[in-house]
């Protein structure tokens, strides 16, 4: 594998063959929580891009010089901080969708892909490399959080992004705005990736 | 009468797995083995207790009065994670029995996001000292309840025929759904 590809693969496999989402099962709670509206989901990911890509920066700058036993919360740390930076920007330039997600942007601390990606990619490699598996890993995200966002809004509310998709003969299937809508779309859909990658392995 | 309603809705009616999100990794990864799934329920109730007795002084106390509430998220997240440590070591020293049961778990609850999410719910809602602890007490005993019927459930499902590309996650997910649908029966408890 030459040099450009595997750059090339360091951004693509985090869209769907490592998938956080769909494949790895990381960040369930943002994924489920945040996705009964798509407005809310595209905030949701905004924010996980930045973070991801901030600290992926960050960390794989100073890697060398984290000593390993303090690492962790040394990640945690400078998370934290772009996590505040994030929360406090929503909160003063959109307040409603601030609102809307509530202790979810603080939560994205402890979501594990971000920790996860740090620990096992930015804290070895350089930031180049850190970037590209960080843009490629958030992106996945929201990819997964735009597809689930999008079947719970257009079946529960009629809407997409809140203009109306469906006529008004379309009853609206409330259950799918509600916290059970979030469980039987996730699992739904972490089904059927499952099989399509399964069939794909096969051919 | 105002703390038995924080008590009955953290316990039933917003129970934090099911209605707020909150804890879903453990409860989709350890959610296999009734055995399992009441330690680890037990580990979460215990920190969260902790955890609402440490971090109400420490938002009210020093954070508030001194206009330091943008730091609120990078304190909670640190007090909490010396905190488990602190509670892995004293369980370690004072009761083998305890740590035997707990020991694992206790590491994972660091990056559980039902503990800072309960800490940040708590500040948000402005609860008084008592009443952020019965809070923290009755998030935490929903947690354990959906964990351990969770885990009646998943135990039961080895005998099902599940679809392959079901299996493990996927079906998990499914009768969750279910499950937050009875949950959602309890809403009308308290008006």
């Amino acid at each position: 594998m030459d040099e450009n590809k595997s750059y090339l693969y360091d951004f693509i496999k985090g869209l769907w063959k490592e998938n956080p989402v769909l494949v790895q099962l990381l960040g369930m709670c943002p994924t489920l929580a945040v996705t009964n509206a798509v407005e809310n989901a595209l905030a949701m990911s905004v924010a996980v891009i930045f973070v991801l890509t901030a600290s992926a920066i960050i960390i794989s700058l100073i890697r060398k010089l984290i000593p390993g036993q303090v690492r962790i919360a040394s990640y945690i740390v400078v998370i934290a901080t772009f996590v505040t930076m994030a929360d406090r920007y929503l909160a003063a330039f959109y307040p409603a969708q601030s609102k809307a997600l509530g202790p979810f942007i603080p939560l994205i601390v402890v979501n594990c892909i971000i920790l996860g990606r740090m620990e096992a990619f930015a804290s070895k490699n350089g930031v180049f490399r850190s970037i590209l598996d960080a843009l490629g890993m958030s992106f996945g995200f929201a990819i997964a959080l735009l597809l689930m966002s999008s079947f719970r809004e257009i079946l529960g509310n009629g809407t997409w992004l809140n203009m109306r998709v469906l006529g008004s003969w379309w009853d609206n299937w409330m259950v799918m705005i509600l916290p059970p809508g979030a469980f039987l779309t996730l699992g739904t859909i972490v089904g059927v990736s499952r099989f399509i990658q399964t069939k794909l392995k096969k051919a | 009468m105002d703390l038995l309603i924080i008590f009955v809705s953290a316990l039933l009616i917003n129970n934090f797995v099911l209605s707020y999100f909150l804890g879903i990794c453990p409860f989709l990864g350890v959610s296999n083995k009734l055995s399992s799934a009441v330690s680890m329920g037990m580990a979460v109730t215990f920190v969260m207790t902790i955890t609402a007795v440490v971090t109400w002084p420490i938002y009210h106390l020093i954070l508030a009065p001194y206009h330091l509430e943008f730091l609120e998220i990078v304190s909670f997240i640190l007090v909490i994670a010396s905190l488990v440590q602190f509670v892995e070591m004293f369980i370690r020293k004072t009761s083998e029995a305890i740590y035997d049961a707990l020991g694992i778990y206790l590491p994972l609850i660091t990056t559980n996001c039902a503990i800072l999410g309960f800490a940040l719910i708590a500040v948000l809602k402005n609860y008084t000292y008592i009443e952020t602890i019965v809070f923290g007490v009755g998030a935490g005993l929903g947690f354990t309840l959906a964990l351990v019927i969770m885990a009646g459930i998943r135990e039961e499902l080895d005998f099902a025929d599940v679809p392959e590309s079901l299996k493990g996650p996927g079906i998990t997910l499914l009768v969750a759904g279910i499950l937050a649908l009875a949950f959602m029966g309890f809403a009308g408890l308290i008006k």
